[in-house]
């Protein structure tokens, strides 16, 4: 397996409002903030994660391009999935051998519609989307499957909240009133990109880089009735075949929108009381969709490339209920 | 940047639908929907996947051909409670979203569960369907499931005639003139009211009928929660009131006070409707009012 590192991370100031600017306007800045960090101008290989439904323009990813200078041609992909998956797809392109570097971005602008209604879209078109199920409503069934203390889902709210507040890069939200455990995720317009470098490259663009010694994903049946919903069997799946318990965790990363879903997610993961756990406020602090889990990823590889840490991990999550999860091992 | 936001509204449509077409399995499981049945379909492990999928999400093996009707009731394995549900929500009023498992299923639908309120939901509570009119081969032909029957509402109504002769016609005769009448027992030296033929401590004959005032005091009360069509509305109070000149209180409502402020030993007075609308009947005094003179210390 071909070594590779993340070099650069960079993330937008995430904001809870449409400030009007484009999707090419509000990537522009991190592109641009990655290139000044590694000094590269041109990427091998290019790939990005959004959604098109989040805009209601088909192949708005295309439009968002804009942002690259994409002339002459590049080597480029998109995912229509959290750009986490792209930075995998990148990874993969990678192992091939005869690219170098790769620049991974995502993007989303949530307050352009209604959220809730949105991710109903994603289920199926026969069973579960005529019923009109929506975000809350299925996180409701996994939060009342796993059957968690109001108090303790509470806790992991305001914990939440209060990292964000210390994040700049996060919202500032305040404790949300009362003890209801299902507090739905903030609206979030942001971006985020990452560099990947293989090899000599990473020692020579970065000092400390954040070596990728595993990264998986795992996908579970998408209809919510076929999966026991308090548990993550993907997620457990995914974090052992890239190593997780290999060694200690200092801090995780998790791409849980729902406070229930941070609870299936330190069981699925297998991470003990040591691990500090979202320290970024994580999603319930910030959530641009399909940036959410790059945005993981790039906290977790941050504090490495900071040198505050040794080993981190991220998840990122896809389809409803935690159906499909990501995980990267991150090593300095 | 202008300073007024430049906003434009955009809607993504399909118009007339998406058209689907839905494969053998799929359209079984909506085909015998269309006739109000429900099917499963069994893997090769011997499972029954409802609603059925092409595959077995354990093995990612194909399914078999045999369907197995499975409910039509089935147990609540999770629910989540909509207070407040969005347009395109199966209900319109508050309802639960569910995981259901059908008799005979070795997985769970997911569909609605229309319950009173949050309180008639429960874990492992049982569920029945509540089919469309029309089914048309649709998950929706399922309206939502309701909870199992457990009690029913009897409705009972049976009417009467009844007839004021005697005493009661004497004193109705009475209210008719917007007067009050009790009646002394010369024995007891006590005025009954309303008038009445006996007395009911000695058993003597009461001949005389007394005029009484249709002010009194509050002896005792109570507020009433429930609605009652004679009441001027929820909560309302029905109090005995002892007429003065009186030795027995009479039960009326009293009105024209909060109820909170209605106390024992306060003086009313009898709020009667228009000498036009009076009949023989207790109607004519729609309820006692406070009087505001300092209450009595009752003795
Ligand atoms: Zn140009």
């Amino acid at each position: 397996m071909r070594e590779v590192a993340i070099v650069a991370f960079a993330q937008t100031r995430h904001t809870g409002h449409d400030t009007g600017l484009s999707e090419p306007e509000l990537i522009l800045p991190v592109i641009n903030e990655v290139k000044e960090r590694t000094g590269l101008r041109r990427f091998g290989f290019t790939c990005s994660g959004s959604c098109d439904y989040l805009a209601g323009a088909p192949f708005s990813f295309v439009s968002a391009l804009d942002a690259l200078g994409a002339w002459p041609p590049i080597s480029e992909s998109h995912v229509e999935m959290d750009a986490a998956w792209a930075l995998y797809e990148a990874w993969v392109r990678l192992q091939h051998g005869d690219l170098d570097s790769a620049l991974v971005y995502g993007f989303g602008k949530s307050s352009l519609g209604d959220l809730r209604t949105i991710m109903t879209l994603q289920l199926d078109p026969y069973y579960l989307a005529p019923l009109g199920l929506d975000q809350l409503s299925y996180a409701g069934l996994q939060a009342s499957a796993l059957g968690a203390e109001r108090e303790e889902l509470a806790e992991i709210v305001r914990r939440s909240r209060a990292d964000g507040r210390a994040n700049p890069y996060a919202l500032d939200l305040p404790d949300p009133e009362g003890d209801d455990g299902l507090v739905a995720p903030p609206v979030t317009d942001g971006a985020a990109a990452v560099v990947l470098a293989a090899g000599d490259l990473a020692t020579r663009l970065t000092s400390s880089p954040a070596w990728i010694s595993g990264l998986a994903h795992r996908i579970e049946p998408h209809y919510l009735g076929m999966r026991d919903l308090a548990r993550s069997a993907s997620a457990a799946d995914a974090a052992r075949a890239a190593g997780v318990g290999k060694g200690p965790v200092e801090v995780a990363e998790l791409h849980a929108q729902f406070a229930h879903e941070e609870i299936i997610l330190r069981e699925a993961l297998e991470l003990t009381g040591d691990t500090v756990i979202n320290p970024s406020g994580g999603p319930l602090a910030a959530n641009p969709v399909m940036a959410t889990g790059l945005i993981r990823i790039g906290e977790a590889a941050q504090r490495i490339l900071d040198g505050r840490n040794h080993r981190t991990v991220a998840h990122a999550a896809g389809g409803p209920c935690l159906q499909h999860n990501l995980v990267t091992v991150l090593e300095g | 940047m202008p300073s007024d936001p430049l906003v434009a509204q955009h809607v993504l449509e399909f118009p007339g639908g998406y058209t689907r077409t839905t494969g053998p399995v799929v359209g079984r499981f909506l085909s015998e929907l269309r006739a109000r049945r429900l099917v499963g379909v069994r893997t090769a492990e011997g499972r029954v996947l409802v609603p059925p999928l092409e595959y077995d999400p354990a093995t990612g093996e194909p399914v078999t051909g045999e369907y197995v009707e499975v409910g039509p009731a089935g147990t609540v394995t999770a629910w989540t409670w909509v207070a407040e549900p969005l347009a395109a929500h199966p209900l319109d009023g508050p309802f639960a979203w569910a995981l259901i498992e059908l008799d005979g299923a070795d997985t769970a639908l997911v569909h609605a569960v229309a319950a009173e309120n949050v309180k008639a939901m429960e874990t492992g509570m049982r569920v029945w369907p509540v089919w469309r009119d029309r089914p048309t081969g649709h998950i929706t032909d399922i309206e939502h499931f309701a909870p199992e029957v457990t009690k029913i509402v009897s409705p009972v109504r049976a009417e009467y005639r009844l007839q004021a002769g005697g005493s009661l016609r004497v004193f109705l005769e009475g209210v008719a003139r917007g007067v009050l009448l009790g009646g002394r027992c010369e024995r007891c030296a006590k005025v009954y009211v309303p008038y009445r033929a006996s007395c009911p401590e000695c058993g003597g004959i009461i001949a005389d009928t007394r005029e009484l005032p249709d002010t009194g005091t509050i002896t005792t009360f109570a507020i009433n929660n429930l609605p009652d069509p004679r009441a001027p509305e929820v909560p309302f109070v029905s109090a005995y009131i002892l007429l003065d000149g009186a030795d027995i209180p009479m039960i009326a409502l009293v009105a024209d006070v909060p109820a909170h402020e209605v106390r024992q030993g306060m003086r009313v007075k009898a709020v009667w409707v228009p000498e036009s609308e009076r009949t023989a009947s207790m109607a004519n005094i729609r309820w006692f009012a406070p009087t505001g003179e300092p209450d009595v210390e009752l003795s």
